[in-house]
Order: C-alpha cells, then structure tokens, then sequence
C-alpha cells in the first residue's frame, strides 16, 4: 500500500432510503437500531461509513445478501447520490460533480461489472466492450482497436461477432469485465462479478482476474456475499452488517482478531492456516537470535506445515519481499494456528 | 392507497359488503315493483333535468373550431398528410399525382414481399407474404387493397411515432403518466363512430380523415407497451450504460430503448393491426378501398363478392400479424469477422432483386403489372349462388329459424322489454348493487356515477338496447367459449390448436364477423347478437385456455395424488385458480362486445349505434360526443368492476 492520498476515500457516509431521507437523517440518533428504522419505514443502505482504498490496492467488500455492500459501491460510483457525508475519488468531492463532471469522470476513470452483466443484448461482443468508447466519442478506427485489444486480454479472441445470447455466462462476463477495462480506467468496480457463475468457472474465472489486476494494477473495489473469495483476492476486506462496516482490515488480521461478534462467526469455519502469512504473526527480533535459513513473509501458515512440524527451533527468522529479516516466527503459535 | 383499500374494503357500519348489496338490491327491486305507483319523474328522468348538452358541445366545439382557430391548424396538418397520402397513393394504386410513378406492378409486391417474409420466418411466411397478394391481385382486389394499405403504410408509422413519444414522456415524467391513465382509458372504449366524426370534421373526407382517425385509434396500445418495456429494462443494463459515461439521449438512444425492443414491438404489432381494423371501418367516412366495397357488397347483399373481400382482408390481417410477431422475435444474426457487405446484406440485394426482375417482367407480361376487369377470379356470382343453395337446405333452414325464433321469441325480446321496463333509479340501484357486492362502496359509488351519467343525457333507453344487446352477446359467448376453453385446455394438442384459431381470429378486423351472421341469419337482431357472439367468444375461450393451463403442475399434481377425479380436479383446483385469469378473458369480451354492438349499427339495430351512425351524416359532433359518453361510460363501468375483482381475487389467492 502506497504512502499518498488515497484514491478514494469515504467519510461517515449514509444512504437511506425512504419517503424523506434527509428529514430522517436530521433526526437520527447515534444508537438508533436497523430494525428501528426500518419500523418507520427507512432502511439505511449504507450507515457511517468511513473507508479508504489506496492506489492500486483491492479493497474487497463483503457480507451477506441485504447487508449494504451493492449501495456502497454505487454511492462509491455514484449511481446512488449519498444522504450524507462525503466520498472523494482523487480528491474531488463526488457529490458535487455536475452530471456533465460526473459522466466525464465515468468516461475516464471508473470502471465497472455488474452480477449479471448488464449487456446490452442488440450488441456484439465486439460492440458491447466498444459502448463506453462510442458514448464518449471515440472514432470508430480507434474504438474498435482498443477493443479487439481487451477482447484478446479477456480470451475471448474469435468471438467478437457474436451476440451475447450466444455466449456462455463466464464468456458473457469476460465481455463485462473487457467491457469495463475498455477505456483504461484507474479506479474499477466489480458487483459481485462471479456470483452468477458455476463454482468451477468462477474459480476459473477468478485465477483470471488476478492475473489481469497482475498486469494492470488498478485501484478495485471488489464485492462479494463469498468469504473464502475475498480472502483468495483481498488487500484488506471490508465486512458489512446492515449498512455499517463491521471490520476493515487485512485477511489475517480479520481471521486472527475478528473486530466483533458477526465477524467471529464469519471466521470460525475458515481455515485459517490457509489465510494467515508467516509475516503477518512475526514479532520483531528484539534482541532474540536469529538463527537458521529464514522463511518468506509471503508463505501462508499451510505452506510451512511440513517445516513447522519438522523444524526444531522455537523462533523462525521471517524475511520481507526485499529480502532483509523483519522478524521471528514463532513455531509453537503457528503450529497451534495450523492444528487448531 | 389501494393497499389499504383491498384489505379492509370501504364498509358502512358493520355491515359484509354482500350484506348491502342485498339490500341495495332488494330496494331496486321494490322499486321496480312500485312501478305502478310510481311518478313518472321516478320512472325516467323528468324533461328538466335533462340538459341540452348535445347542442352546448356542439356550441364549444363551433368555438373551438372557427373561432379559436383550430381549423386552420387542423387545415395545415391535412394539407401535409395529404401530400403524403397522395404519394403513397401514385405509388401503391397509381393516383394521379406526384410522383407520378405508379403504381407498382403487384407482381414486384409479391417478390419483394416474399422474400421479407423468408427473411423475417422462413418459407411458411415467405408463402403467406407472397400467396396474400397474388390471391388479392388475382381475385381483382388489388387497386382495393391497395387504397387501403396506401393509409395504413401512413398511419402506422405515425401511430407508433407519436405513441413511443409520448409512451417516453409517460415513463420519464410520473404526472404525465398520471394524466394519460384516464385519457387512455377513455380512448379505449370510445365507440369508433366518436373517432371518425371529429375526423371528417376537422380533416377533409376521404383518406385524411381516415388516416387521422386510424392513427388516434391506434395510438393507446403504442404508449402503454413503450412506457412498459422502459420500465421493464434491467437496472443492470442501466447502471452498465450510466458507467460507461452515457448523456440522458445516449441512454435513451443506445440503452433503453434497444433493451426494450421487444414490448416496443409488440406496441408495434398493435398498432398495426388496429389500423387495419379502423381503416376498414373508416368506410363509413367515405374512404375507398376494401371496406368501402365490403360495405357496399353487404349493402345490396351480394353474399359472394361480400366472402372474397372478407377473405382478402383477412388474408391482408394474417399475414400483417405474422410478419410484425416474427419481428419481435427475430434475434439479430452474426457474421464471422471479414464476411464482405454483400453476404451481411444478402436478404436486402435478394428483395430489390426479386422487385426489379420481377417488375421488368411485368413490364413485358401486362398481366403481372394489372389484372384486368375480365381477367380476374372472382367468382362471386357462383359463390353467391353456392351459399343461397346451402341455405336453402331445409335442414339448416329449419335449423337457423328455429334458432333466430327461439332466441327473438323466448330470449331476447323478453329480456330487452324487461331491462326497459325497469324505472331508471331500479337500474341504477341493481347495477351499484353488483359493484357493491365486488368491490364495496367506492365501486358501487362509481358505478352510480356512470351510470347517473348515463340517465342524465336522456339517451337512458338507447343506452339500456346497447346494454341488453351486449349483454345477452356476452352471456351466449359465455355458454359456448368457456366449455370450448374447458375442453381444448385438457391436450396439449388441442390448446395449441384452438390457441391459434383465437389469435388469428382476433387479428381479424370486427367488421368481418358480419358477414358470416348476415349470410345466416339476414338483417336483424339474431344476426347482430350472433356476429357480437362470435366476435367475444375469443377472448373468453382464449383466457380459459390461459387460466386453465396457467394452473402451477404441483396443484394438478397435488390433486391427483389426493384421488380427486377429473371432475373434482377441475371444480376444486384448476377453475378456482383460472378464474381471474379468465375474468380478464371476460373483460375483454365486453369490450369487444360494446366495439361490435355499434360496428352492428349497420344492419340496422335500434341502439345507441345506430344514432351515432345518424350523426354522421347531419355532422351532429355535439350529439355524437354525447352518445359516445355513453357506450364509453357504460363499458368503463364493466371494466371497473370486473378488474377490481380480479385485482381482489388474485391477492387472496396469492397470485402475483
């Protein structure tokens, strides 16, 4: 995660909705419950929400279905105006965009795909992932270069005369997500983009996506109702409960100090050997010895099983990507995390 | 609102909804039965409170007219529509005006024809594209058909222009919409004799106004399914469509409206085929071509040339529906990358091909450019001849005399004499009666309404002669469609089939239903309430289908591992849950119903058609628009009630 301005950040954001939201709003009180709201006819979609998403980090959102995380993202998008708060993109106030900033914005910077595609069915393939270029203006030489360009990048080459009525579901979402990659945007957006999908192309499918984010490095923000998918792809993981976030924090830190209750029992079913990295339950060396051949930061707590049981010392040396020692291992608190 | 409504329906006191109704009706029936005693003002409204409201309309509309200056606006848009009509007229039939091109030879129709048929659904519609219009040309039909397709190529276009306009101006703004609910509605059940005299009173006679009545008429159905299909598109397309940095037109132009392409189409399809069905009856107003002729035909009873333009119409009717319905369902086709223009446009080059090759042979064979007087088919004088023969059997003359007797003697007249018989209050009261056992006091108040509407112009015994005669309509229709919908519902076969007579059948436009009844039964009520009869079994026998196959399979699957007979499975589960559904079927048959009573004004009945058919001629728009207040009022009061039980019902059955 990179020191600077992060690419967008929201404070204490609200969305509700209702017959007069902002009368609402003026009125609410701290400790006001959901089922409060809801009994005077107001459901509050997203509730004080404060996050932040450096440049080319991915920020995973997830919860349940009905928890907020699809109206986060339009607020982030704007396709939802908020009820209060803020949400800036590059340190613009989103709120206060014109529609004529706004469109120009979503034209240069925002990408965005959606569950279930939203393609438009009239269009072929090579047609729907060119739309965002046509509506900007693009000439057509040019659009439909760049296209059969992102339309190679998704594997979808030999297909772009098609319909999308002709494709398969992980084929239709390749053309969203091409789509959506068309016009080079910093920040992108994905709805829940695998939920459709068999579990076996949505495993496929997200070995793709990690490829491409890989190659391009975007700033993402990425939902889903599927833990063990935002564990696979997170940065850090942001987990809603009734339009409120309950933890945002890294994978292991999620699965090591659930922030409350919900999030515990989110995390007792998951493996965490799979989840937590030798880095992230290293101490600093502090005097100890450092002794031996060192371990990656990067390895999970799985990776070593073989050396945590068969190693002898109590303290393991854990190196950083640059090589250099950040800390000690301890074997016995991994080993207690690998055979919990 | 209506929330509330249908869970605790309006209640006087304590009182069930069926308890007022009873005594709503046992007050109509004392009433009634009071007669004698009653003073004449109670019996019918008394002179006073009746208005001239005939005249006062008439006043408004001179001023609206002359005065305001409508006429000369209404005189601009004819000279323009005129232009355009004259046009497709030189090209179609040859009219002698610019661009002095035509007509067509029939010949390059049929290919051109043809070939958009292949394209559109293959060679069954190709056959009947094509097969149309050499069975019109060869018939000796084709300057006749011709007159009347040169209105409607104008018509439909503008229709579906001006309905997806303001189909688009209804779902962008709410109050718009609000504001065309009632409008359309109305519209909906105006009588079309309401249509078309506004029509040649504004606009010159002739094609003009038959185009402008034709396209007012066609209009509703375009904006409700545009309005709808917007509203239908996915809030995903959307959202993908607002990502993508789309303007409002962009996302009009680009996202909705393509994804919305397939109720926009079937508006499309409506609207075609009520053009036909008006420009048909536009006959009335002195437009030429296959209704004029069909008019005249039956006029001077000349059965068989009467059948071969029934024939052509519905022949012209089938294959419209058909094209425009594989239309909608057409899927766009893809190429491979690099296929070369000439293979992406094939169907195109195959259709100008089939014109100019085709026309180049009419050019050398004349009889592929005209049919001659002499050289036609038509064998009317033989038809003509077959079908007095047939009737001539004794057996089916018996049998249609027996049957015109029996219903005239023991059914209709009766019943026509004692709805007329009622004191106008009796009725009224017996009608809120009904509505206030369906739908409570709010319906029984509207019903009242209308029906106060109704007594208050003074045309109380016209009316009730148009009522008796839709209703009986309907009741017959009832007796005969839904043991036919019970019946063709049980095979998969026979729904299919009996599924597909009822769409043809309602492409039809209504004024042929006539002829079948004349050629039975002659000139009289029999045949009115018969062609009615026809005409609404349709929809009913339609619906019942709907409904009964509708029925979800766990139920019928549910009844028969209960044991339940056919029978009990039928009287228990399927009909009970068909109901609704096949009250919309019934619904519809009324409206159809009240549609044909006045078309039936032409054999020559005594109702409230026949005087709107009078004003035609003394140019009465005032008295006209008061007559058409009242067919109009009278069927939106059906319509009321019977949605609102179908609404009620289908909530306490769960239903959507």
């Amino acid at each position: 995660m990179t020191d600077s301005q992060p690419v967008i950040s929201c404070r204490n954001a609200w969305k509700i909705f209702g017959p007069d939201p902002e009368q609402f709003y003026a009125n609410i009180s701290a400790d006001m419950s959901f089922e409060d709201m809801r009994a005077q006819g107001y459901i509050a979609g997203v509730r004080d929400v404060s996050v932040d998403v450096a440049k080319g980090e991915m920020l995973v959102i997830m919860g349940l279905s009905g928890s907020g995380k699809s109206t986060l993202v339009r607020c982030l998008s704007r396709l939802h105006d908020i009820t209060a708060g803020s949400i800036t993109v590059d340190g613009q106030d989103l709120g206060s965009l014109s529609e004529k900033e706004l469109i120009e914005l979503r034209r240069r910077k925002m990408g965005m795909v959606f569950q279930s595609f939203g393609l438009l069915p009239h269009r072929t393939v090579l047609e729907n992932v060119a739309f965002p270029l046509e509506m900007r203006g693009q000439d057509k030489h040019e659009r439909r270069k760049r296209a059969l360009e992102v339309v190679e990048l998704v594997g979808l080459s030999g297909r772009e005369e098609y319909f999308p009525r002709e494709l398969s579901g992980g084929q239709q979402q390749r053309v969203g997500i091409a789509r959506s990659l068309a016009i080079e945007p910093d920040i992108w957006f994905l709805d829940e983009p695998f939920s459709a999908l068999d579990p076996l192309i949505r495993r496929e499918m997200q070995d793709e996506f990690l490829r491409l984010q890989e190659m391009l490095g975007k700033t993402i923000v990425f939902i889903t109702h599927d833990f063990d998918e935002a564990l696979r792809l997170a940065d850090r993981i942001a987990i809603m409960k009734d339009g409120a976030v309950e933890q945002c924090d890294t994978p292991d830190q999620i699965v090591l100090n659930p922030a409350t209750e919900y999030v515990t029992k989110f995390t007792e079913d998951i493996d965490k050997a799979r989840v937590v990295h030798a880095g992230a339950i290293a101490k600093p060396v502090n005097g100890e010895p450092v002794m031996g051949t060192p371990v990656s930061s990067g390895k999970t707590i799985q990776d070593l099983a073989r050396l945590l049981v068969d190693d002898t010392r109590d303290l393991i040396p854990v190196t950083s990507d640059d090589g250099t020692i950040m800390g000690n291992l301890d074997r016995v608190e991994a080993l207690d995390i690998l055979l919990r | 609102m209506t929330a509330i409504d249908t869970q605790m329906p309006a209640r006087i006191g304590s009182l069930s909804n069926a308890r007022v109704a009873t005594i709503l009706f046992a007050v109509a029936a004392l009433i009634a039965i009071a007669k004698p005693i009653l003073p004449d003002g109670l019996i019918r409204l008394p002179d006073w409170m009746i208005l001239p409201w005939a005249p006062w309309l008439q006043a408004m509309f001179d001023f609206v007219r002359e005065d305001l200056g409508l006429i000369y606006v209404t005189r601009t848009i004819t000279a323009g529509l005129e232009f355009v009509l004259d046009t497709t007229g030189n090209i179609l039939y040859g009219k002698h005006r610019w661009p002095y091109l035509g007509p067509i030879s029939w010949a390059s129709i049929v290919g051109a024809s043809g070939v958009l048929g292949y394209w559109l659904g293959g060679t069954r519609l190709a056959l009947i594209a094509g097969g149309t219009w050499v069975w019109t040309a060869v018939i000796g039909q084709w300057e006749l058909a011709m007159e009347t397709m040169s209105v409607i190529v104008v018509a439909a276009p503008i229709a579906v222009a001006i309905g997806v306009g303001m189909g688009i101006q209804a779902w962008r703004h709410r109050r718009v919409e609000v504001a065309l609910r009632p409008i359309l509605a109305v519209l909906q059940t105006l009588p079309f004799f309401t249509y078309l005299l506004p029509a040649v009173i504004f606009f010159k006679v002739g094609p003009t106004a038959a185009a402008v009545a034709t396209i007012i008429f066609a209009i509703p159905p375009m904006i409700l399914m545009t309005t709808l299909g917007l509203k239908k598109v996915s809030p995903d397309i959307v959202e993908a469509g607002q990502m993508s940095g789309s303007t409002r037109w962009q996302m009009l132009r680009h996202v909705y409206m393509p994804a919305a392409r397939t109720e926009i189409l079937v508006g499309v399809n409506q609207v075609i085929m009520l053009c036909l069905a008006m420009v048909v009856l536009t006959a009335f107003i002195g437009m030429p071509g296959l209704g004029a002729k069909l008019l005249a035909m039956m006029g001077s009873f000349k059965l068989g040339r009467s059948f071969e333009i029934g024939v052509t119409i519905v022949l012209i009717a089938v294959m419209l529906d058909r094209l425009s319905k594989a239309w909608i369902v057409k899927q766009p086709v893809h190429f491979e990358k690099g296929s070369p223009w000439s293979q992406r446009h094939f169907f195109l080059l195959a259709g100008i091909a089939a014109f100019v090759v085709l026309a180049l042979l009419a050019w050398v064979v004349p009889y592929f450019h005209e049919v001659g007087r002499r050289q036609d088919l038509s064998m009317g004088k033989e038809i003509d001849f077959a079908i007095k023969w047939v009737l001539d059997i004794d057996a089916i003359q018996a049998t249609t005399q027996w049957l015109r007797w029996f219903l005239n003697t023991k059914v209709l007249i009766p019943f026509r004499d004692s709805i007329l018989w009622l004191p106008t209050p009796s009725a009224i009261l017996l009608f809120s009666a009904a509505a206030y056992y369906v739908g409570g006091l709010r319906s029984a108040l509207v019903i009242a309404c209308f029906f106060g509407i109704v007594a208050l112009t003074g045309w109380w015994d016209r009316s009730m002669i148009t009522l008796y005669t839709v209703i009986s309509a309907v009741i017959l229709a009832t007796i005969l469609g839904i043991p036919l919908g019970i019946f063709a519902s049980r095979n998969e076969k026979w729904s299919g089939r009996i599924l597909l007579a009822c769409d043809t059948a309602q492409t039809f436009p209504s004024f042929i239903y006539l002829i079948p009844a004349i050629m039975l039964f002659g000139v009289n009520d029999v045949a009115v309430i018969f062609s009615i009869l026809i005409f609404a079994m349709v929809p009913l026998t339609r619906y019942t289908i709907e409904g009964l196959r509708g029925v979800p399979v766990e139920l019928t699957e549910a009844a028969d591992m209960a044991g339940s007979t056919r029978r009990q499975k039928l009287m228990h589960v399927q009909l009970p849950l068909a109901l609704p559904t096949m009250a919309v079927g019934f619904n519809q048959a009324i409206m159809f119903a009240f549609f044909m009573v006045i078309i039936a004004a032409f054999i020559g009945t005594q109702d409230l058609g026949q005087e709107l058919q009078r004003t035609l001629a003394g140019n009465e728009l005032g008295k006209n628009f008061v007559l058409g207040t009242c067919v109009s009022v009278m069927a939106l009061a059906f319509d009321h009630v019977i949605r609102r039980w179908v609404t009620d019902r289908k909530s306490a059955l769960g239903l959507d």
